[in-house]
This record gives structure tokens, C-alpha cells and sequence, in this order.
């Protein structure tokens, strides 16, 4: 029966999400198109691992070695490569992860076949696969088929399959590491923890949240009061930490940190995908934004579409106000 | 240190009205004000810094019409010494892939220590081109890097990860990386450099030139035919507030309020 494969991305002994969003996918996938699910694991002593991804694939490929160890796009691609063109799955699914991205392009290039990254969803029509993406910053969608072939490789998008509960009983298959002495072009040296800020915002009950619709660094302390007058902490999207106008410990969204306070009050976020991941499940969200368009303001609970300067004075006021109420009754 | 940087010259959307235009498949481009490419402004900055720390020449190429001379130019004012554009008819609809062909076509010919690009573009996402240009120029490549630093015939790279983590990675010159926003601060265009660079030439290449046939171009080269653009179905849609911005600030104030959060 053919496969379709799904590549397992483990970091610092853990196995990451992404897989089993992928793995979720794909069992689907295997249904309408007779096809089994197999997982490729690649790692060092990964064994605990393979068990894991054995109940949510009917295989599990093994291949340990110790130059496995920590992710290495160019080891990874010499092994998929051959994986992929001895087996001939229907599909490969990667992660469009800081790793996906280091490997899938060049692997599909190699193998000369066609790739689409950033997929949020996919669909088959007999054998030719469509899939959907998103352009401009997540204002458009796309439907795009993919050149035809026996195989196809995609990213897929972080957080957009739910992963389910596992169910499955598969089989480990261990394959010999067919790496050779060669000495790689890329080496892995360390990882860089990330450096810890002064404030810790994923601790935060409210956060005020800036985006690069505050134009100026000038513009930041007016943000800071109203923040301090609802006793929040203020975070930002990443263009704001780019230009050094917070520090990077503040910074919402997949490369900063991830967030669930009770209120979050976003001023001037378009609501890139890479943002919204980091703030999506936060109790109560409000976005003030001057365009009535912005992505932000399908993941938002309230919308404000206005210049966030003749806003946020008047917000800071009320507030004043309500809580001067509070204190005097 | 010679080092090649593939620039895309790119309409603004952040804060535009977007329609889909007759086609379908693109968006109407009129009335939208275009850029250089946000990630690759800073793939200029470290390619300048780099040729003013180690000397050697950087060179801008672009796959684009006329239009993309204005952010060419704006590379030649930056400290770009040289630009290249390849156009032709045949080149639209070319996805990552086509586009990394064309500029693989260039780049092969010339002599390069480093090759830069952006980790994406802005309009289409692709994510791709950078590591694909490395796997047909049979070199080495690192992606989403956020910091350069040099050794005995390598390139130190700090690549991001998620969650503010980041690895370091060593890879072997001659390299294509892919810049991520934030590495450097991108110097604004001085007058002196406008003035330079008004007297540069842009070399300007078509089809017959790159050795490509023509279905390895356009989207008959490519990867991804697209069908049709849309417009995102809203998934959860704010309760928007309106009125007077006082109106709206006393709704926010009261909410707030009526959830105990002040
Ligand atoms: C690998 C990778 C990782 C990334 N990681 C992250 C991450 O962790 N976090 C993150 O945030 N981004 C991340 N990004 C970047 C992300 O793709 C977006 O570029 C970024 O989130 C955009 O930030 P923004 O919304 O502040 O800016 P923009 O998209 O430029 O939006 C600015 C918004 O402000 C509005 N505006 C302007 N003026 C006003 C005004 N006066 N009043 C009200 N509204 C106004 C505009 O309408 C616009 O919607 C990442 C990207 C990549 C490729
Ligand atoms: N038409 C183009 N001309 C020159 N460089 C490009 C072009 N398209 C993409 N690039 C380069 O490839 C990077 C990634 O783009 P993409 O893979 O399309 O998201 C960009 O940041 C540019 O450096």
C-alpha cells in the first residue's frame, strides 16, 4: 500500500506539536486515498519517541544515529531523500517550522518534486492535490493545484489541524542509519536560550499590546500610561522589537512568547498568523484598527475600527473615572 | 567579500484596502504604493555592512518589470554597486521555484563568496527561494538568520527557532542565507548615495539570456497554479464598537468593568 509520510520534528528531548497536527491530517488523508500513514522519526535515542508516534500511525520509521542528535537540514535531506525515493509516498507532510523551512524547499528541489509551503489546508481530487495558503500577510487567501506527480512534498502551517487523540497501534520499524563518514557542509553548535526580560508578560492578568500602527517610538509612553492605568504589562508584535523600541521578551507570536491573559488590548496589529498564534486563547481580546479589514478582527472578541490615537486618551479616562466610582461606593 | 542579495520589489498591504481583480487570481494592484520587500531591506543593510567590514562588491538582482527600478535604485543608493533585472512576459506567473531558476540562471556566472535573501516575501509567503537557489547552486544554506558572523572558510549563523530560542549553525562558503527582519537597523538613503547611484546602470537581462527555455519559467515552470484568490472566511467576527471615539472608550471602560477586570 502506498504512504503517506509524515515527518516527526523533536526538539530538546520533545517531541513538538506540529507532528501531531500533521499526524491528524494525514490519518484523514489515508482514508480517501488508500494510502497508510507512516511516520518518519530521525533522532538519537529516540525510541520513547517512536512509541509515542506509534499511536498515531500505522508505521514508524526509526532511523537512530548519533549525528541525529539535534536537527540538521542537510543530514535530514540525504536520509529523506533516499526514504523518499525508494518508497515513492503520495505525499510528504514537513512542518512549516524554523526546520521545515531550513529543509523542504532544497529536499523537493533534489528530488524534482513540487513543493507548497505554508499549506492551511489540502485536498485531493483523484490524484492531483489543491491546496489553500494565505498572501499578504493573511488579508487573501489562495487555492493553488500543485504541478502533477507521483509525489508531493507541503508544509503545513503550525496550529491549524487540531491534533486528535491518539488511537492507533503501529508498527516501529527501525531502518540502519545510511549515513556516511562525510564531514557535513552545515554543523549544529548550541542552542541560545532565549535572554529573560524584566517582566514576565506571560504571567500578566492584562496585556496592552502594541503593533507598528503606533508609528513612532514617540508614541509609546501614551500606550505605557494606559497600561499602567489598567494595571497591565505592555507587550508588542514583532516589527516594534525588530526596531528596538521593546526588548524581545516582550514580543507576542511564535519566534516570542506565548500569551493567555484575561484582556488583551491589541493597538495597531494587522494579525499575522505568526502573532495571533501567540495571544489566540487569551480570555477577552480587543483590537483597535483602522482598517476595517485587518485579520486581526476575526480572532478579536470586541473590534474597534479607528485611529488608535483619538481612542486610547479617552480610554485611559474612562477608566479613571470607573475606578474612582469603584473607591468612592 | 562579494555577495549577491535577490531583492523583491513588493506592493504594501498592511494598511491597503485589498480587491481580488477580474482575473480572480491576482489583486488589483492600482493605487497600492510598492517597496522593497520588508525582509529584504534588511538583507541589503548586512550585505553593505558586511562589504564595508571586509570589503568586496554587493550585487541587487530582482525578477520584476520596469517598475522594480525605483527599489533597485534605492539599493544602489544604499551601497548596492551593481543591479541586475531580469523581465520578460514569459516570467509571470512564476511561483518561488520559477523564480529561483531565473535568478539561479544569473547568479550560476557570477563569483560570490555569499548569497542573501529575505526568509519570505510579503505578498506571496513562499518561504522557499532562498534554499531552493542553494540546493541548484549545489552549496551550502542556512535559513531565518538573525545574526553573521565569519570564520576559516565558514559563516556563523545564528538561526531563529520558535519561542525565542535560537541555534547556532556553522555552514561552508560559498552560502546562501536567509535574512530574518530584526538583525540589523536598515540605514536610510542618504543624498550623496541617491546622487551616486542615478549614475549607475541597471543591467537588464530577458529570457534569451538566462538559457532557460520557456516553459521553465512562468507557470509552466512552476510548482503552484493558482486558481483562485479570496478573501478569508471570518471564523469568529468581532462585536464591533462604533460611535464617537469618547462613546467607544466609555463601552471598552464599561466591559472591562462588567468582567471585574477593573
Ligand atoms: C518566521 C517568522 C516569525 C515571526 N514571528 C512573529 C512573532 O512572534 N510575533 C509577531 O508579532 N510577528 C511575527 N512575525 C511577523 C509577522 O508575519 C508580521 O509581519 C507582524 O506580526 C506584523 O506586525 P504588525 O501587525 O505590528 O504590523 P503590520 O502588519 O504592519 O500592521 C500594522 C497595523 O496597524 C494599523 N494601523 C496603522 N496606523 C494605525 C492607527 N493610527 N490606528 C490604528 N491602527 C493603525 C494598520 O491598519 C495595520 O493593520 C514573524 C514572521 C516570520 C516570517
Ligand atoms: N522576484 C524576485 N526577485 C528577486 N528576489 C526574489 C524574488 N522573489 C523572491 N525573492 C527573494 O526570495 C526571498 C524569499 O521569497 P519567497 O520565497 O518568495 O517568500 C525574498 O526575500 C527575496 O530575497
Amino acid at each position: 500500500m502506498r504512504e503517506i509520510f509524515v515527518l516527526a520534528e523533536h526538539r530538546q528531548g520533545q517531541i513538538r506539536d506540529i507532528t501531531f497536527e500533521m499526524l491528524t491530517k494525514g490519518a484523514e488523508l489515508t482514508e480517501k486515498t488508500n494510502t497508510c500513514l507512516t511516520a518518519i522519526l530521525l533522532g538519537k535515542d529516540a525510541k520513547k519517541h517512536a512509541e509515542t508516534l506509534s499511536t498515531y500511525a500505522e508505521n514508524v520509521l526509526l532511523i537512530e544515529d548519533e549525528r541525529l542528535e539535534n536537527f540538521n537540514s542537510e543530514i535530514y535531506q540525504k536520509i529523506l531523500s533516499q526514504l523518499i525515493n525508494k518508497k515513492k509516498p503520495l505525499l510528504t507532510f514537513i512542518g512549516h517550522t524554523s526546520y521545515g523551512v531550513d529543509l523542504a524547499p532544497s529536499l523537493a528541489t533534489k528530488l524534482n518534486l513540487p513543493l507548497a509551503t505554508d499549506c492551511i489546508d489540502l485536498t485531493f481530487n483523484g490524484e492531483t492535490l489543491g491546496v489553500t495558503r494565505q498572501m499578504y500577510g493573511g488579508k487573501v487567501n489562495v487555492k493553488a493545484t500543485i504541478r502533477k506527480s507521483e509525489s508531493y512534498i507541503i508544509t503545513v502551517r503550525q496550529a491549524t489541524f487540531t491534533a486528535q487523540k491518539p488511537t492507533m497501534n503501529g508498527e516501529i520499524i527501525e531502518i540502519a542509519s545510511p549515513l556516511s563518514e562525510e564531514i557535513p557542509k552545515t554543523r549544529f553548535i548550541k542552542y541560545l536560550l532565549p535572554s529573560s526580560g524584566d517582566i514576565d508578560i506571560t504571567a500578566a492578568d492584562i496585556i496592552v499590546s502594541i503593533g507598528r500602527g503606533i508609528k513612532d517610538v514617540s508614541n509609546k509612553p501614551i500606550i505605557e500610561e494606559l497600561a499602567k492605568t489598567l494595571g497591565g504589562v505592555l507587550a508588542c508584535s514583532r516589527p516594534i522589537v525588530d526596531k528596538g523600541w521593546l526588548s524581545s521578551d516582550r514580543q507576542v507570536g511564535t519566534s516570542g512568547k506565548t500569551v493567555k491573559p484575561k484582556l488583551y488590548l491589541a493597538l495597531g496589529i494587522s494579525g499575522a498568523f505568526q502573532h495571533i498564534l501567540g495571544m489566540k486563547n487569551s480570555d477577552i481580546i480587543i483590537a483597535i484598527n483602522k482598517d476595517p479589514n485587518a485579520p486581526i478582527f476575526n480572532f478579536a472578541n470586541y473590534g474597534v475600527v479607528e485611529d488608535l490615537f483619538k481612542v486610547v486618551p479617552f480610554i485611559k479616562e474612562k477608566i479613571i473615572e470607573l475606578k474612582s466610582v469603584r473607591t468612592q461606593s | 567579500m562579494d555577495i549577491i542579495v535577490c531583492i523583491k520589489h513588493v506592493p504594501e498591504t498592511a494598511e491597503a484596502e485589498i480587491k481580488i481583480d477580474r482575473s480572480g487570481k491576482a489583486i488589483e494592484k492600482t493605487g497600492l504604493v510598492f517597496d522593497i520587500n520588508e525582509w529584504d531591506d534588511y538583507v541589503l543593510e548586512e550585505a553593505v555592512r558586511i562589504k564595508e567590514k571586509f570589503g568586496g562588491t554587493v550585487t541587487a538582482i530582482t525578477v520584476n518589470t520596469e517598475e522594480a527600478n525605483r527599489t533597485l535604485r534605492k539599493c544602489l543608493a544604499r551601497g548596492a554597486d551593481k543591479a541586475i533585472r531580469l523581465t520578460d512576459t514569459k516570467f509571470e506567473n512564476s511561483d518561488g521555484y520559477a523564480i529561483a531558476k531565473i535568478l539561479h540562471s544569473v547568479i550560476k556566472d557570477l563569483s560570490f563568496d555569499l548569497v542573501l535573501t529575505g526568509v519570505l516575501a510579503s505578498d506571496d509567503g513562499y518561504t522557499m527561494v532562498g534554499s531552493i537557489l542553494a540546493e541548484l547552486l549545489g552549496i551550502s544554506h542556512s535559513t531565518m538568520v538573525k545574526k553573521i558572523e565569519f570564520g576559516d572558510g565558514v559563516a556563523r549563523v545564528n538561526r531563529e527557532l520558535e519561542g525565542g530560542l535560537e541555534e547556532i549553525v556553522e555552514v561552508k562558503l560559498p552560502a546562501v542565507l536567509t535574512i530574518q527582519t530584526g538583525i540589523n537597523e536598515p540605514r536610510y538613503v542618504s543624498i550623496m548615495g541617491i546622487r551616486k547611484a542615478m549614475k549607475k546602470e541597471i543591467k537588464v537581462l530577458s529570457l534569451a539570456d538566462t538559457g532557460l527555455s520557456a516553459n521553465e519559467v512562468g507557470e509552466a515552470g512552476s510548482w503552484l497554479k493558482i486558481d483562485e484568490l479570496f478573501i478569508p472566511p471570518v471564523e469568529k467576527q468581532a462585536e464591533f464598537f462604533s460611535g464617537t471615539p469618547e462613546r467607544i472608550a466609555t463601552k471598552i471602560a464599561e466591559l472591562l468593568k462588567s468582567r471585574g477586570l477593573i
